[in-house]
């Protein structure tokens, strides 16, 4: 485990309630720049959760997310805690990309329209310096000649590869994958999760939602085991699948081994 | 037979001068209206509870409310509160409040009916709110909503045949004129239903290609 002084991503003390159910207990972690760090659990531990709470899609009780030095989505005025404004919200939050389990592409755009749309109107850029930047991506997820097609002329693999396209050309300091081939055919995960590999490869920060273990094994520098709201394990992937030090751990490695 | 085409062509310019106020009455309350509506359809469904109750406290009245009763409250209340309407004025207002509600309503559907992923997806790429509703939730909204706001559109050239009883010479007045001076009531009824007929199933037919156009893709 490499520690620096300033993590990318530093999560504190997160608390998250539905109503009166507490699915946040207390979580904390950091990732380094160009780190990937997976997160495996049973569902309902609240992996996903910790995610959207990070793209700031979910609002949290307690603690804080400190993203590159900043802390994002409240404010803390006379010792109370507030949410911030929409428009700081959205920029945040273009500091992360979120890829989603159900890929959720805009059905009224072509696969360029859909990796446009941000580039366009939240970084800026001119039609023409967007297109370029999408068509790049596009190839570099292995759709160089789907610019035009929509998304219910893709297959789900190529629909996941455009929403990470998507997320990518936003230049994001860090990616948020939710469980991204859990929606998917069998015989389609593995171009997606080729993809997520070559971008960890390049050198991107990745935090990971995944019940592919061996996936989590190959490409993680990190692998986070938590359960019921709390981070229980975490450590290099080795140690975690090889070595788990929780009951609960094993049990869970256990059940999930096919 | 010849007698009554005769008579048609005596009163052609009345009744054509009839038929456009109505095509004129029925285009403004279906521009006004939409845009009233796309407002009261956002409300409805993004709007705090206390803001959105006005609101849908609006559109249950309306909908809830004979025509004819609102182009009779529009035409006799503004007077009263100083305001001085024309009847084509006045005519015009009620069938916008009409329409706005319907398709305050019609819109608020097709809103919530696109999946929440989608919202979630234009947030996460830092799209601010009116970002995503003008870029990803309207044009799915507006696409879904168009054969209903079609049917809206239908629907307000035929009630602008109500502004009759207001005094608007639009097209069923001015047939009941002609009918005053010719006696040829059935002929002369059927012939304005059957412009009427006509008018919608071209509007309709319009819908259909725009619809298939639009929709091709999705």
């Amino acid at each position: 485990m490499t520690e620096t002084l300033h993590p990318l991503l530093e999560i504190r003390g997160l608390r998250k309630q539905f109503g009166t159910v507490e699915v946040l207990k207390g979580v904390d972690l950091a990732l380094n720049k160009r780190e990937v760090v997976s997160i495996i659990g049973s569902s309902g531990s609240g992996k996903t959760t910790l995610l959207r709470c990070v793209n700031l899609l979910e609002e949290f009780q307690g603690g804080d997310i400190v993203l590159d030095g900043e802390t994002i989505g409240y404010r803390i005025s006379k010792g109370r805690r507030y949410r911030i404004r929409d428009r700081d919200l959205s920029r945040q939050r273009s500091m992360t990309g979120m890829v989603f389990q159900s890929f959720n592409l805009f059905p009224h755009l072509t696969a360029a329209g859909n990796v446009m749309l941000g580039l366009r109107k939240v970084r800026r850029l001119g039609r023409d310096e967007a297109r370029a930047i999408a068509e790049a991506w596009l190839g570099r997820v292995g759709l160089a000649q789907r610019g035009d097609h929509y998304p219910s002329q893709l297959s789900g693999g190529q629909q996941q590869r455009v929403a990470i396209a998507r997320a990518l050309a936003m230049d994001p300091k860090l990616v948020l994958l939710d469980e991204v081939t859990s929606a998917l055919d069998p015989e389609l995960v593995q171009e997606v999760l080729n993809t997520v590999k070559s971008i960890a490869d390049d050198g991107a920060t990745l935090l990971i939602v995944t019940h592919e273990m061996r996936f989590a094994r190959d490409v993680s520098n990190r692998v986070v085991f938590m359960e019921q709201g709390q981070i229980v394990e975490d450590g290099p992937p080795a140690e975690i699948f090889g070595n788990p030090r929780s009951q609960r751990l094993a049990e869970f490695l256990r059940n999930t081994r096919t | 037979m010849q007698v009554f085409l005769d008579q048609v062509w005596t009163a052609r310019w009345p009744l054509w001068d009839g038929f456009l106020l109505t095509i004129e009455i029925a285009a403004a309350a279906i521009a006004c209206g939409t845009v009233l509506g796309c407002i009261v359809g956002i409300q409805l469904v993004f709007a705090p509870t206390l803001v959105r109750f006005p609101f849908r406290v609006y559109v249950d009245v309306m909908r809830g409310t004979p025509l004819l009763v609102l182009i009779l409250a529009a035409f006799y209340i503004p007077s009263v509160a100083g305001l001085n309407l024309s009847a084509t004025q006045a005519g015009i207002l009620a069938l916008t409040l009409f329409a706005g509600a319907h398709i305050g309503e019609l819109l608020r559907g097709s809103l919530q009916a696109i999946p929440p992923g989608q919202a979630e997806a234009a947030r996460s790429i830092g799209l601010t709110f009116p970002q995503m509703l003008a870029y990803v939730l309207l044009p799915q909204a507006l696409r879904s909503a168009l054969p209903p706001w079609i049917n809206t559109g239908v629907e307000l050239i035929k009630g602008s045949s109500l502004l009759s009883m207001i005094g608007v010479g639009e097209l069923l007045l001015k047939t009941q004129e002609v009918i005053g001076r010719t006696f040829m009531t059935i002929e002369f009824y059927v012939f304005a239903g059957c412009l009427y007929l006509i008018t919608n199933i071209l509007l309709d037919q319009v819908g259909k290609t725009v619809e298939r156009y639009a929709g091709g893709r999705s």
